[in-house]
């Protein structure tokens, strides 16, 4: 198996240093719903919605059952504290989280037995699980682009952890001046869902520079989708809007 | 996926083999698939007791949902149609009994707004659809129930302990698993008691439902279907005061039956008995909540109403659809259903339904109860106005058959 992760990696190379002491300051309090990761808890229901729609697309599942991922292997990187490892591993999956940050690692941990899941969870990164010959049917990377210093290595990682005839979801912000005014100066300075230095506008990705980061890593996309929120319903709802936050879903050709 | 340890685990566990039980398990296992893993606990044995006189008004919405269950073209030759209903307000001795309010037809072409199932029938095809779906049933009851950081351990009587993310409280009216968990209820008795019996009768009855209300209190004769497929039975529930029904009940039985000969009017002709009559209390109870951590209430742990419009079983129907679309919705996004938030969202859909129903028919019994010519006139007035106007009319017809939008079984 892959070697353990040290400071000194040079394998870490897509993982910017500044952006994992930030997370791991907040993984003490990931799991509290109403605590700073307050905007994960609220759409995460919205994210799962979109993963179980594609996980039904792709792996043919009825959509009102509650195992569609049994016997089906999944990579959740930059997993946090869990919060999308323990609803899959719920679906029946066999899930591998991995993070950079051991804090996220640690509270992950700690959570899922109290939550009484058996997750794989490790303090590693894709690069390192890529050369380690792992291979996934489902490989995720939610909320994860916008903090990685090379897109296009951090995605050719991600596609090569994917079995082929697999299915992968990205989701990131996009660099509009939208993204710029609700995402840093909503967010974070105004409604302080986040805390300010959450986000580097600099680090936002355009959906046509990931769906081409994707096609470069022999990934075939499926789909596009936005998600949006709507201030005066007070919720986050899925829709062909891509100009703030946005899923891409792809599936690896072969087998 | 799950934790290795000694104690058992399932994904849900329902304590109560009643018809909210039951529907509820059906129907998540139906939905989920049989990977949900529901254990039911019902120490009494199901399904195995006789008729036992009681039958159900099941109403449109909530039939509807015992067919997207799969069970009722199993009960449809028990079920007799109600095609009508007339209420009557009269003195008891009064020979002729005007009838003051009809609900005439159906809520659909082919769909009447109800119909009479009997009780055993009902539990007997619940059952077997549980158990056809997967569900495990154990002759047992939960004693205890604490919940802890993201489960319910449940401590049974036969001795072994099993966890779940969430306990359904389906333990009826005087629910324990309710009051263990400090739950209060506000509520009253009646001071009355309702005799419930079946009826043979020389003439069919036609689909026809009649409440009198009479002055010790309503009087409510139910078609059934006969088990040569008549319709010469019919049920009664009969509610008098406390003393007086059981004056009746134990009293002389030519007595009995010649106050139930008043009661029942010459219209059906030459009436008998079948089987023995039984006595209920009547009293109001509502639960102050709906949920409390890892515990959620269904049907009559929920509430307990005034049988006279028949809604008793309607309600508990509803609430087993309304916590199987929360359950679902929650559990095949791998979400924790069990969760504070989810059963706030069953809550909010349930607790109005229940509340509103328990005051209409509160509302109804206490002013049929009014003694007086002052008061008859009242009702007369009352009841002529909704006779005259159709929308009213049709909103207290879609209630009574459980079809409200928005509020109603929507499958």
């Amino acid at each position: 198996m892959s070697p353990a992760p040290s400071d000194t990696s040079p394998a870490a190379a897509s993982i910017d240093r500044g952006e994992v002491k930030k997370f791991a300051d907040l993984a003490q309090r990931w799991w509290d719903p109403d605590g700073p990761m307050r905007p994960l808890h609220r759409i995460n229901p919205v994210r799962l919605a979109y993963l179980r729609e594609r996980i039904d697309a792709h792996f043919g599942t009825d959509a009102g059952s509650f195992r569609p991922l049994d016997g089906r292997t999944v990579l959740d990187i930059g997993c946090g504290a869990g919060l999308i490892c323990e609803p899959l591993a719920r679906l029946g999956g066999t899930i591998t989280g991995i993070d950079p940050a051991a804090e996220n690692i640690a509270v992950a941990k700690l959570h899922a037995e109290q939550s009484g899941l058996a997750i794989d969870y490790r303090a590693t990164t894709v690069e390192e699980v890529a050369s380690g010959g792992e291979r996934f049917d489902l490989v995720l990377a939610l909320e994860v682009v916008e903090h990685v210093a090379d897109v296009p290595g951090f995605v050719a990682s991600a596609a090569a952890c994917l079995r082929p005839g697999g299915l992968t979801v990205f989701s990131t912000i996009n660099r509009s001046l939208r993204a710029f005014t609700l995402a840093i100066v909503g967010a974070e300075y105004v409604l302080r869902w986040l805390p300010v230095g959450t986000h580097d506008w600099e680090k936002f990705v355009r959906p046509d520079e990931l769906t081409r980061a994707m096609r470069a890593a022999g990934l075939a996309q499926d789909d596009r989708r936005g998600l949006v929120f709507n201030p005066l319903a007070n919720r986050w709802s899925l829709s062909g809007d891509t100009a703030v936050n946005y899923f891409l879903s792809a599936t690896k050709p072969g087998a | 996926m799950r934790r290795a340890v000694s104690e058992e685990t399932r994904d849900l566990i329902i304590a109560g083999g009643g018809a909210a039980g039951l529907a509820l398990a059906t129907a998540l296992a139906g939905r989920l698939g049989a990977g949900f893993r529901i254990l039911l606990c019902e120490p009494a044995a199901l399904a195995a007791s006789a008729e036992d006189g009681r039958a159900y008004a099941v109403a449109a919405g909530p039939r509807r949902f015992l067919a997207s269950l799969g069970i009722w073209d199993e009960l449809a030759p028990r079920a007799q149609a109600m095609t009508a209903m007339a209420i009557s307000d009269s003195a008891l001795a009064a020979l002729y009994r005007p009838v003051l309010l009809a609900f005439d037809g159906e809520i659909a072409p082919g769909e009447p707004f109800a119909h009479m199932v009997p009780h055993a029938p009902l539990i007997a095809a619940l059952a077997s659809a549980a158990r056809v779906a997967g569900v495990e049933i154990a002759a047992t009851r939960v004693l205890e129930a604490v919940p802890e950081a993201g489960t319910m351990p449940a401590r049974l009587e036969d001795g072994r302990t099993v966890r779940a993310p969430l306990l359904v409280a389906a333990d009826g009216g005087r629910s324990r698993l309710r009051e263990a968990a400090g739950i209060t209820c506000h509520g009253w008795a009646y001071g009355q008691s309702a005799i419930v019996a079946t009826i043979a009768h020389e003439r069919a009855h036609g689909g026809r439902a009649v409440q009198h209300f009479l002055p010790g209190g309503p009087f409510a004769i139910l078609p059934l279907k006969a088990p040569d497929g008549s319709g010469t039975w019919s049920s009664i529930v009969w509610s008098e005061r406390r003393e007086t029904a059981e004056r009746l009940i134990s009293g002389d039985p030519v007595r009995f039956e010649e106050a139930l000969a008043q009661r029942f009017g010459a219209e059906l002709g030459r009436i008998d008995l079948v089987g023995k009559p039984k006595l209920f209390p009547l009293e109001m109870r509502l639960a102050r909540r709906l949920s409390a951590e890892r515990l959620v209430l269904l049907g009559d742990a929920a509430r307990t109403i005034h049988p006279l419009a028949g809604q008793g079983l309607n309600l508990a129907l509803k609430d087993a659809a309304a916590l199987t679309d929360c359950v679902q919705d929650a559990a095949r996004l791998g979400l924790d259903y069990g969760a504070a938030d989810v059963l706030e969202r069953y809550q909010r859909r349930r607790r109005f339904d229940g509340a509103a129903m328990a005051a209409m028919t509160d509302g109804l019994n206490r002013l049929f109860g009014l003694p007086g010519p002052g008061a008859r006139a009242v009702r007369e007035i009352g009841l002529g106005l909704v006779d005259r106007l159709p929308p009213l009319k049709r909103l207290l017809i879609g209630e009574a058959a459980g079809t409200q939008a928005g509020r109603g079984v929507q499958r």
